[in-house]
């Protein structure tokens, strides 16, 4: 079985003013759909590796589970794939979203001091990024919540890179050019800011519980 | 003031340099920053192939914030008053490169880049340059074909160059982010930005579109040839 390109879980203009349409239509019919069509054409070789499903694939990146020739094509586009479909979920209609609450709000005050301060954190590590790559909001291995960006579509799943931080992911961003360009030009910061008007946090503790059991959600 | 008279007329008897009064803090000397160079050419000049405001938001933004940071990052260090090549190199560090490598590496990039570009530009290179294409790509069509693969698969940002060693031998390569062949050790003599920036406001994702244009209508092969005889001097 193939993997297919998700439907996004609301409209392309629900994430307006701060996400566009234009942008949101052009990342999910040609970036995204391009990663799943990329990564069914090397798993097609590769049946066993298809088998293990998007989550196990992006795991094994790195280790020698994933044949020399395709590692670097299932690495892209496995990881594009996971990383947009974890995104656009981890999003929603701007009016539904409040503010984390419960378990991941405490585990957030606990690890960073206040929801401010992992904001700061996050934002620095979203616009720090040079280059294409995302920044994450995850569970490490050891329960704790740790703030990381990776390059390229690169994800925390992929514990056996070198200068990977493993954990879980609860909450991540693209800042891949292409996920802002369109309105925000070479205003990176300003995206980033406008985006948390979107994030959607019950989602956000819907990943956090099932991480806190190590879990990894689709 | 007497007591300042004094000390002047002291110091000039003694036949000592002047020595400036001491202050609370050590006084920092601006040498001139590095500018950002415009490109060879009005930022609508390579319309309908690279618009102006792809041109207004890639010169007059990113590149300039480039040179700003950069320059913010290296006044009053060593880099300070050194020339660009010498900023890039040194930041390089051997590969393990410093923050101040993103910003002048980039710099460098960008300047390079319009460069290798003019209005009415493509077509083909003539002389000694297109003898050494053929030679060492089979032909100018399997150039063309290898240059925009080379553009392509760079993942995520980055850039694809045309480079020639001392002997004339042409060889393509692709660097991620604010990398360069000059790091490298090599002599570029092309190159295409595949950052998203350089083509999302003209073509979004359409890639191989942005490569097949700057291609066939904006390289500036004058420029390219001259780069190729001055890398064999």
């Amino acid at each position: 079985m193939a993997f297919e390109l998700p439907a996004l879980p609301y409209d392309y203009g629900t994430l307006e003013p701060h996400v566009d349409s234009q942008t949101m239509l052009i990342h999910h019919t040609k970036h995204h759909q391009a990663y799943v069509n990329n990564l069914n054409a090397a798993l097609d070789k590769f049946p066993e590796l298809k088998d293990l499903g998007l989550i196990d694939i992006n795991k094994v990146v790195g280790t020698d589970k994933v044949p020399g020739d395709v590692a670097t094509t299932i690495r892209n586009n496995g990881g594009g794939h996971y990383n947009h479909t974890f995104f656009w979920k981890v999003m929603t209609n701007p009016s539904n979203t409040n503010g984390p609450s419960g378990a991941v709000k405490e585990a957030i005050e606990a690890a960073f001091g206040s929801v401010d301060e992992m904001k700061a954190k996050f934002n620095a590590a979203a616009a720090g990024r040079f280059g294409s790559g995302w920044a994450w909001l995850g569970v490490k291995e050891d329960g704790s919540l740790a703030i990381t960006s990776t390059p390229n579509q690169d994800n925390p799943l992929m514990a056996s890179l070198p200068d990977t931080t493993s954990m879980v992911p609860i909450l991540g961003l693209d800042v891949w050019e292409h996920a802002y360009y369109l309105k925000y030009q070479n205003r990176r910061p300003e995206y980033i800011a406008a985006w948390w008007n979107v994030v959607n946090w019950e989602q956000v503790a819907v990943n956090f519980d099932a991480a806190k059991t190590g879990t990894v959600l689709l | 003031m007497a007591l300042s008279m004094k000390i002047q007329a002291s110091s000039l008897i003694a036949g000592q340099r002047r020595v400036r009064p001491m202050t609370g803090r050590r006084a920092v000397v601006i040498k001139a920053a590095l500018e950002l160079k415009a490109p060879p050419y009005a930022l609508d000049a390579l319309e309908p192939h690279m618009s102006k405001q792809t041109l207004e938001f890639h010169w007059g933004k990113h590149h300039r914030a480039y040179v700003d940071n950069m320059n913010k990052q290296i006044a009053g260090t060593p880099l300070d008053g050194k020339s660009l090549e010498e900023v890039v190199l040194a930041s390089w560090n051997g590969g393990s490169p410093t923050p101040v490598f993103n910003n002048a590496a980039q710099v460098w990039n960008h300047t390079f880049f319009w460069e290798s570009m003019k209005p009415n530009g493509g077509g083909a290179p003539t002389g000694k340059l297109a003898e050494a294409i053929a030679r060492d790509f089979g032909s100018f069509d399997k150039f063309k074909e290898e240059f925009k693969a080379a553009g392509l698969t760079q993942f995520g940002s980055g850039w694809a160059w045309l480079n020639a060693d001392n002997s004339g031998k042409l060889s393509l390569s692709k660097t991620p982010n604010a990398v360069t062949p000059v790091v490298e050790g090599k002599t570029p003599i092309l190159t295409v930005d595949v950052w998203e920036h350089a083509y999302y406001i003209d073509v979004q994702n359409r890639r191989p579109d942005y490569l097949t244009t700057f291609i066939e209508k904006l390289i500036n092969w004058d420029v390219v040839a001259e780069r190729y005889a001055a890398a064999q001097k």
